[in-house]
Order: C-alpha cells, then structure tokens, then sequence
C-alpha cells in the first residue's frame, strides 16, 4: 500500500516535469498551424503561416545548413586526424592539447564571440562573410568531434591494430585510411550528428558575429521572437523541430544502447 | 613518411585552426580586457564598481538557485525512471530528454508561451482569479528557462549513474533492518555524488554564461551575459565588456574545473 503511494506519487511528479518540457513545446506546435492564437484552435487550421516562414526566413534556413555542413568537413578533417594522433602518442604534450581544445566548451559563446571580433574586426571582407561563422562554430563544435572519436580509440586499443598494420609494411596514410578510421566509425558518426545539430541551433556566437547578410536559423527565430507574431514566430520554430528531429532519433539510436534498456 | 612525422601532420591542421580562431583571439581577448581607462584596474571592476557587483551577484545567485532546483528535481526524476519499469515508461524519457537539442532562444520562446503576455499561466490564472500572472520577462522568466534546459541533462547523467549503482549494498542496507528512507539517504545519495557534481556544475556553468534564453525573454534581465552584450553594443565599452567575459569565463571555468577534479568525470558545458 505504502509502496504504491510513493509510486504514485513519484510518478505524478514526474509527470508534472514532463507537462512543464513538453506543453511549451506542444503549444508552439500547434500555434504554429493556427489561424489565430488568440482564438484558439476552433479558429481553423492553416499552413500560411508556414509558407510565410519559408517566405521571410528561407535564406537564413538555407545559410544554417551550409554552416552547419561546412562546420561537419572541417571539424571531420581536421578533428578525426588529431583524435588519432593524441589517442596514439598519450603523454603530457597531447594532455595539454586535449585541455585546450576543451577550453571552448567552460568559455560562454559571449566570450569566444568578443575575442574573435576584436581579432579578426579589421579583416573586413572575412568579418562580413559567413565565415567567421563558421571559424566560430569549428572552435565550438571540435571537442565534440575530437572527444567522441577519442573515446571510440580509447576502447579498441588502436595502437595494437595500427603497429599491427604497420608490421605488415602498411604505409602511415593507408593504415590511417584503412585501419584506423573505420574503427572509428561510430564515434565519427556520434560525433557528427553532435557537431550538425550544435552548429544549426548555435545562438550565442552566431548572434554577436552575424551580419543582416549572414543571418542564420537560430538568429532568424531571435528576430521573429522579437518582432513578428506568434504565430509566425510558432511556424518557425516548428519547422525547426521537424529539422531536428530526425537528427535527434538517429542519435539516440547511435547512442549507448544501455540507456534503452 | 616516419610514423612519427605522420602523427605531427595529423596534428597540424588542429594546431592552426586551434591557434588562429581560439588560442591568438583569446590572447587578444585578455590583452583588451586591460586596455581601458583604468588598465589593469579594469579587471577589478567587476567586483569593485557596485553596477557590476550586483550583477554578479544576480548571476550567482540565479546560477546556484537554478543549479539547486534542477537537481532536486532530476533526481526525484531520474531515480523514479531508472527503478520503475511501466507502460508508457520510453515516451516519459523521450519527453523528457527531447528538449536537450534546444537552443537558449527556443528554450526563451518556450517560456514565453508558457508565462508570457499570451501564455499559459497568465490565461489560466486570469480565468480563474481574474488576473493575468505574468513574469516571462524577469529574471524569474529566466530561472524557468534554465531550468527547463538543464533538467534533460541532469535526468540523462543521474539515470546512467543510478544504473550503475551497485543494487547489493541497497539490499545490504535493507536487510540490516534500514528504513526505505535511511537507504535513499546513507546509500543511495552519497553514491550519487559524483554525478551531482558533474551535472551540477554543467548546469551551473550553463546558467552563467547562455545568452540566448535572455536574449529572447528582455534585454534588461540584469545578468552577466546580458551585462556584456549590452556594454559592447550600446556603450561601445570595448575593454570592460572584454573585462567581464574574461571574468565570466574564469569563473565558469574554474567550477567546471573544481567538479572534474571532484568526479573524475568528463564536464562540459553546452549551449
């Protein structure tokens, strides 16, 4: 009997956590595909506000999936090699390297923002490119990529199948190629839907480095936020639900399967 | 090509991106924080000049308030869906988790609805006392919306380390003849502190520094972020809005490195 009342009362809390994530979220949705939200849903269902979305914010959309791409390559060239590299060699130096990399993820984007504007402010025509953007999410987004991969090296004990290769007279680049990034596969997989979906939600940089040409999804809905109505602004956000969803699901699926369970 | 020349190759490209976009910009960073009227001086101000004081101390205190709450309740949360097996139990943690790729602004928006001029709250309370409660814009808005971005990350830790826990010494504690509570108490929580730690501090280190979430519900929030945003912005202040993110990114990252050397633990911060 007592067990029960805990149960059900755990469970009603636990409840209420949900209602409070998931009803913003549900109205959104729904605002999103109203004719009125002041009226409710009995006021009709349509899609303009959506195609208005489409209308007003399509480049900003667009913009989001080329960084967001753009940061994926560069963060997979440069972030897979020197996952390799300091998973290999270990010792103080690739410690360091690890502990500065990381540094961006402790900094909030406010900062990493400033310090790349005070630097790079002077370089006009890079400043005014989607670029620093991009240069702002790899900084922000690499941890991911090189620690994920790290922590797939950590747990095969690359260094056994890479001098094993190397025994058999493989050169550096093709065991690189051959050996040691197909082992890494599914941290370069967990690492990529981490690095895709962090650099299309990015706000805290974007917003400081952007320019009224350079804006992206995330600055987009800051500016429908502010200044069109909600149901403008709900269509938005929707679309960018139904963007990252998928990626979401295809991360839990890659993901540890003891969470599952 | 030596084995050895081809590992420095495969770190050339990291080392040029890592100089050129983080390490030279946050030098510059710390070079401009002391470049302002009162040099070196101008570090200090963010505990001497009372303006900035007071919010820093906002900011602390919403940090830990936020830190605090979240924990509580992810814990009551999480032990709940790691020890219960029920119909209906996967949809609860896929609700529950789902908002973890939110962005500060959307989390802002959520808020929005939920206790803004059109939102939830302020519809409910006003059909039933007749009047609208509204405090999206404030500060209490903003408590809400960290709460609300950190509780997925917190439940995620607190369920994978409640799975880990070792369930003999529970049956131990039991059989010695301890109370449902004593156990949850002398057993189950002190073995949980690693986990508290990490994901505390990550929230912690989140509530701190996001920019977003404030963004979205009132620039005027008095919070750090928003400190720094608008001494850059609106007053030009170059060196003390260097100043202050230096400042800011200190402190979030001395609680991250604090909670790493407690748990052992990998601890970052997001969003």
């Amino acid at each position: 009997m007592r067990g029960r009342l805990i149960f059900t009362g755990q469970l009603a809390f636990t409840l209420l956590v949900a209602a409070f994530l998931a009803v913003p979220a549900m109205l959104s949705m729904s605002a999103g595909v109203t004719v009125n939200y002041f009226r409710g849903l009995q006021s009709g269902v349509t899609l303009n506000w959506v195609y208005q979305v489409f209308d007003l914010y399509s480049e900003a959309i667009a913009r989001s999936l080329l960084i967001a791409s753009a940061t994926l390559v560069v963060t997979l060239a440069v972030g897979v090699p020197a996952a390799y590299a300091l998973s290999v060699r270990g010792g103080r130096l690739s410690r360091l390297v690890e502990e500065v990399i990381t540094l961006p993820l402790a900094l909030p984007g406010l900062a990493i923002a400033l310090a790349l504007l005070l630097t790079y402010g002077g370089f006009g025509s890079f400043r005014r490119s989607w670029l620093v953007i991009l240069a702002g999410h790899v900084v922000f987004t690499l941890p991911f990529m090189v620690r994920s991969v790290m922590a797939v090296f950590a747990t095969t004990d690359i260094a056994t199948l890479d001098e094993g290769a190397a025994s058999l007279g493989a050169s550096p680049w093709r065991r690189f190629r051959d050996v040691i990034v197909p082992n890494a596969r599914p941290g370069i997989l967990a690492g990529s839907m981490m690095v895709f979906t962090l650099s299309l939600g990015e706000f805290n940089l974007t917003w400081m480095l952007h320019t009224p040409l350079t804006k992206t999804l995330p600055v987009g809905l800051a500016d429908a936020y502010a200044s069109m109505r909600l149901e403008i602004a709900s269509a938005y956000t929707l679309i960018f639900f139904v963007m990252i969803i998928p990626l979401l699901l295809l991360m839990q699926l890659i993901a540890d399967p003891e969470q599952r369970r | 090509m030596s084995h050895k020349s081809f590992l420095w190759l495969c770190l050339l490209p990291l080392a040029v991106v890592t100089t050129a976009f983080f390490v030279l910009p946050t030098g510059r960073l710390v070079v401009a924080g002391a470049d302002g009227p009162q040099g070196l001086g101008g570090y200090f101000a963010i505990v001497l000049e009372p303006r900035f004081r007071t919010t820093l101390i906002n900011t602390l205190v919403l940090a830990a308030a936020t830190t605090l709450v979240t924990l509580i309740v992810s814990t009551v949360a999480g032990l709940f869906l790691q020890r219960n097996r029920f119909p209906g139990r996967s949809v609860l943690i896929a609700v529950l988790t789902f908002p973890l790729a939110f962005p500060g602004v959307v989390v802002g928006f959520m808020i929005i609805l939920l206790a803004g001029r059109q939102g939830l709250i302020g519809d409910l309370t006003n059909r039933i006392w007749g009047d609208k409660v509204v405090f999206a814009y404030s500060i209490y808005g903003l408590f809400l919306g960290y709460l609300s971005f950190s509780i997925p990350r917190v439940i995620l830790t607190i369920m994978a380390a409640v799975a880990k826990l070792d369930a003999s010494l529970e049956e131990a504690a039991r059989s010695l003849g301890a109370s449902p509570w004593a156990v949850q108490r002398d057993v189950v929580l002190p073995a949980l502190g690693p986990a508290f730690v990490a994901s505390g501090a990550i929230a912690f280190a989140t509530a701190m520094g996001a920019f977003g979430t404030a963004f979205t519900l009132a620039t005027n929030i008095d919070v750090l972020p928003m400190l720094i945003y608008t001494e850059f912005t609106l007053d030009a202040n170059i060196a003390s809005a260097a100043a202050l993110s230096v400042g800011l990114g200190v402190i979030a990252w001395a609680i991250l490195a604090l909670a790493r050397s407690f748990s052992g633990g990998t601890v970052a911060a997001a969003g």
